[in-house]
């Protein structure tokens, strides 16, 4: 009975989980009612609101002290409030920029947006949890959304094949993660993380060769989601086959959730056990910062030069994982929430292009796009600018304290290996500005048509802009919350 | 350290952001108004900009310093302030862009107005770039510089190959800076260890003494970029692309300012943060910087094309500057400094005529000239005299700067001096052969002889440069006594550092007799 009452109790640290559980419960019972859930209207305004809800409950929970909820099944600390508001941020851009081109997609349904709560709740929870078991539990909750949503467009065959690809792939890893908990399990005898911190601590591990060879496994698991080289060969015609709200979704969202239970996992605890980790995330880095890069020099399609992209920033912030320091830490979470902005950014202006402007995602239905759609041709630019990492943007400032915390740590070859990569890097975003700022030679290809609805496509925009340029310009606040999310 | 309370050089970095919003405002037709409202803009800037001069105490000390916390947690200010090394570029840049946006009254029709927004955010992070004396904002405004450079290329340049000028030159740039960042780093975290003290203050890494490695690596790693935006000679095939695409004042923003951070960058970190380092890549410095005079000459010989002409000659010009500052005495280093300065007027004053006459007959090939003297007499003479500055004619500017450079080089390492001289001789020759092929002769192309004289604009452009020309030329010490005791500064710890290695030879040449004995 007392124990009810404390689940009662600690259901308040849980608040945003369970108000995007809630809501995407009222939008599916909603749509049940015959003429209510018509064309998905509904339930895009349902999701913002629980989303927005979700974000504001926050200020409760950043009230609360650094707490063990539910047995030890999850935590309420600064770590996973600093994560949930960046997946909240994420989820509310994605639910703005979706509109639009769910409606050309032919996915106009409610569904899309409970698929989206849900997955977006199975994050929270992965970010919140703990206990080795409690994380996997909440990486197949947002795993069989995201399948799901990345298929949801039923008609089109390459979004079909992108999703059967994913969920195998994904099944493969996730077997992986499984399999490596039971090592951890084996050599520890318990999966919650404080314990096996507190005994790795004492040096009282028994059998050190199984928990390395379990956080191996696990390693695996999750940079298969992260889209670490060489786990990313799902990456590219996954991205390409998902609505692109989608694949925004989990070039941001995924990407956040899984380095954050990385980051939980390896960052004070397995890392620990031995020096060698090091070796093998400067190797990481260095193969998936390079191959990322290399391979989007060469792409035509805007969605996958933007997918490889984001394999070389998943390559950058591997960067501050070697550095092993704290103040690596917070410029990974930094570095995860400039990314959201910049990164949906882009890929909202590419909705625009692809479903407001009925272009195809290729570099030439960028042409001219700047004389003609003069201030988001600017947004874009400012976009690319920041993943290119130039001064203001919030990119340059994300890009620093993750480098800085290598050079710190006296990686210095690796920062020069990674800023090489951003020189690389820079040529293909620059390869997107000139033809932004090319004339056209067919006129017919930017039309100006009536566009119904942008309005939340703008809002979208607006949002990741401010982001973008506010963390370039006045990083102070946010980036001093990053790194006292991380000193424990 | 001289401080005042009133933010002079914030206003002045900022000032065009005034006119950015004012511009952004104004409807889209509006061309003229714009141009108006930047003219007026940069104007103001330049007068405001006046006073800087007057106030300035002949001190080596920063004055105008203001210094304001940014990121505390690590380290970052707001610290701005000029020295006699800064104070007559920041002069200079201010004093160019107005002459920059008359230059393009009549050249740029076609998206004025973000064309004059690009234009302003370009002042604003040249201004700073001579200004910080934070190294964080340093690499910011060095940065925010690239992407209006940029698109002035890209989109107002010549149709034909500006794609690929305007990427060579954001990819060139791009590489070196990103070195310059990982530079600023390692100084950052090692001042940190040293001195507990997190900072990316400039002035207190002045204070810093390194290990030679260490110093080493950072000189390469700050000279790279250095060397790039200069362009010493084996980084230089992005300049005359980038030249010869860009717009008419593009060009001039160009050779006039942008090309003077890569030579201000190695006197304020190089020279200043790892003497040793200078010490020991003295030489190979000049060696470069003598090729680079050299070759850039006779590259000028068999140019075509005027601008690409005027563009080479800043690959040599620029040679000069960087023999003189790697000269390391107070002659090499002065005649650095203000050949900094003459080139931004010189090589500025060139592009615009370049420019005025490519608005009349649409063409810069040489060959399609002949004669001009006849039917531009105002032209020919405006012309004549920027040549004869550019060689270096007694009585203008270059000379000055032209002479204490060999001076200086003569001093420090008499074969380089020699070498140099020749650069002195071959800038004779295509100079005045190039003026000789397009103004004097018979007109061979009927055109040419249909084409108009320099109206008041114009005059009243090139009357300004004119002036400073002959300025420095009569009386260069107005300008050179303000840099002086900066440079006396710079050049004091390379004397100390000779006197010590000096004493410890004659030391280890003591013991080594002491032991034979």
């Amino acid at each position: 009975m007392i124990l009810g009452i404390q689940y009662i109790k600690d259901s308040v640290g849980f608040l945003p989980f369970l108000i995007l559980l809630a809501s995407g419960l009222i939008i599916l019972m909603g749509s049940a009612v015959s003429g209510f859930g018509d064309k998905g209207r509904y339930g895009s305004g349902v999701a913002l609101i629980g989303s927005v809800l979700a974000l504001l409950s926050l200020y409760v929970l950043y009230g609360l002290k650094r707490n063990v909820l539910f047995n030890g099944m999850l935590i309420i600390d600064k770590f996973s409030i600093f994560l949930v508001a960046t997946l909240l941020i994420a989820t509310i851009v994605v639910i703005l920029i979706s509109r639009n081109a769910i409606a050309k997609e032919g996915a106009e349904i409610n569904e899309y947006y409970v698929l989206l709560l849900f997955s977006s709740a199975g994050m929270i929870l992965m970010v919140q949890s703990i206990n080795l078991i409690m994380v996997f539990l909440a990486l197949e909750i947002f795993s069989l959304a995201v399948y799901v949503l990345v298929g949801i467009t039923k008609q089109k065959k390459i979004s079909t094949e992108a999703s059967l690809k994913y969920l195998l792939l994904g099944a493969f890893s996730a077997a992986f993660f499984l399999y490596g908990l039971t090592y951890i399990y084996g050599a520890t005898g318990t999966l919650d993380l404080q314990k096996i911190t507190n005994l790795v601590a004492a040096g009282e591990i028994t059998n050190r060769f199984y928990l390395l060879f379990g956080g191996t496994l696990v390693l695996f698991g999750l940079a298969f989601k992260i889209a670490i080289v060489p786990f990313h060969m799902w990456t590219p015609d996954v991205y390409e086959g998902a609505p692109t709200p989608i694949t925004a979704y989990m070039a941001v969202g995924v990407k956040a959730a899984a380095l954050a239970v990385f980051l939980r996992i390896f960052g004070h605890t397995l890392l620990k056990i031995s020096i060698n980790w090091h070796t093998l995330f400067w190797v990481l880095a260095v193969i998936t910062m390079s191959v990322g890069n290399i391979c989007a020099l060469r792409q035509d399609s805007v969605k996958r030069m933007l997918a490889y992209s984001s394999i070389a920033h998943a390559g950058y912030i591997f960067v501050a994982v070697v550095a092993g320091s704290n103040y690596g830490y917070g410029g990974i979470l930094f570095y995860l929430l400039v990314y959201t902005f910049m990164n949906l950014g882009a890929f909202g202006v590419v909705i625009y292009v692809e479903n407001l402007l009925g272009l195809k995602d290729d570099y030439d239905s960028f042409k001219g796009f700047g004389f003609r759609k003069p201030i988001i041709g600017l947004c874009m630019v400012i976009f690319l600018c920041s993943l290119m990492g130039l001064p203001p943007t919030g990119g340059f400032i994300a890009k620093f304290v993750v480098f800085s915390s290598a050079v710190k740590a006296g990686y210095i070859w690796l920062v020069v290996i990674a800023v090489i990569n951003s020189a690389i890097a820079a040529y293909y975003y620059l390869r997107l500005i000139i033809t932004i700022y090319t004339r056209a030679e067919e006129t017919n290809t930017v039309e100006d048509r009536p566009i119904e609805g942008s309005i939340y496509n703008s809002i979208g925009l607006i949002i990741s802009l401010i982001g973008t340029l506010i963390l370039g310009i006045i990083p102070y606040g946010v980036l001093q919350l990053a790194m006292r999310a991380v000193s424990l | 350290m001289h401080e005042t309370n009133f933010p002079i050089l914030s206003i002045i970095i900022f000032f065009p952001i005034i006119g950015i919003l004012l511009i952004a405002f104004t409807e889209r037709k509006d061309g003229y108004l714009q141009k108006w409202i930047a003219f007026w803009t940069t104007l103001i800037d330049f007068i405001i900009s006046l006073p800087l001069f007057f106030a300035f105490k002949n001190v080596a000390d920063f004055q105008f310093v203001e210094k304001v916390n940014w990121i505390p947690s690590l380290g970052i200010s707001y610290h701005v302030g000029v020295d006699g090394i800064s104070l007559l570029l920041v002069l200079l840049t201010t004093f160019l862009c107005p002459i920059c946006i008359a230059a393009c009254w009549k050249d740029i029709q076609d998206k004025v107005k973000e064309f004059l927004i690009a234009f302003l955010f370009l002042e604003v992070s040249m201004i700073g770039v001579f200004c910080a004396l934070d190294l964080f904002l340093f690499y910011i405004f060095w940065e925010l510089m690239l992407v209006p450079m940029f698109l002035l290329i890209l989109v107002w340049g010549a149709p034909a190959r500006r794609v690929y000028a305007s990427v060579k030159f954001f990819l060139y740039t791009m590489a070196g800076s990103m070195m310059m960042l990982v530079g600023i780093l390692v100084l950052y975290f090692y001042h940190g260890k040293v001195t507990g003290d997190y900072t990316f203050d400039l002035l207190k890494m002045f204070q810093l003494k390194l290990p030679f490695r260490y110093e080493f690596w950072l000189f390469l790693a700050f000279g790279i970029a250095f060397a790039i935006k200069v362009p010493m000679f084996p980084f230089h095939t992005w300049l005359p692309d980038a030249h010869t695409e860009a717009p008419t004042i593009g060009s001039v923003i160009l050779a006039g300012v942008l090309l003077k951070m890569g030579t201000y960058g190695f006197v304020r970190f190089n020279l200043s943060l790892f003497p040793h380092a200078t010490m020991y890549f003295m030489e190979f410095m000049g060696i470069l910087a003598v090729i680079g005079i050299i070759y850039g000459a006779f590259m000028c010989l068999v140019q075509k094309d005027l601008k690409r002409l005027i563009a080479y000659s800043s690959v040599s010009h620029l040679g000069f500057v960087m023999l003189g500052v790697f000269a390391l005495n107070v002659q090499g280093l002065t005649g650095g400094m203000i050949q900094m300065i003459n080139h931004g007027l010189s090589t500025g004053a060139l592009f615009l005529l370049v420019g005025m006459i490519y608005e009349r007959r649409h063409t810069r090939l040489i060959a399609e000239f002949g004669g001009l003297a006849k039917c531009l007499p105002l032209y020919a003479t405006f012309f004549m005299i920027v040549t004869l500055s550019s060689i270096g004619l007694p009585g203008l500017n270059g000379f000055i700067g032209e002479f204490l450079i060999m001076l200086g080089a003569f001093k420090a390492k008499w074969w380089l001096g020699v070498l140099a001289a020749s650069g002195v001789i071959l800038a004779a020759w295509y100079m005045l052969w190039m003026y000789q092929r397009v103004m004097f002769g018979k007109v061979v192309h009927e055109v040419n002889l249909k084409l108009k004289d320099l109206v008041a604009r114009e005059v009243w452009i090139l009357v300004p440069l004119i002036i400073f020309i002959v300025w420095i030329g009569v009386h260069p010490n107005t300008f050179l006594s303000k840099m002086e005791p900066s440079i006396k500064n710079i050049v004091s710890k390379y004397e100390k550092i000779k006197i010590s290695e000096g004493n410890t030879k004659i030391n280890i040449l003591k013991n080594l007799k002491g032991e034979r004995s």
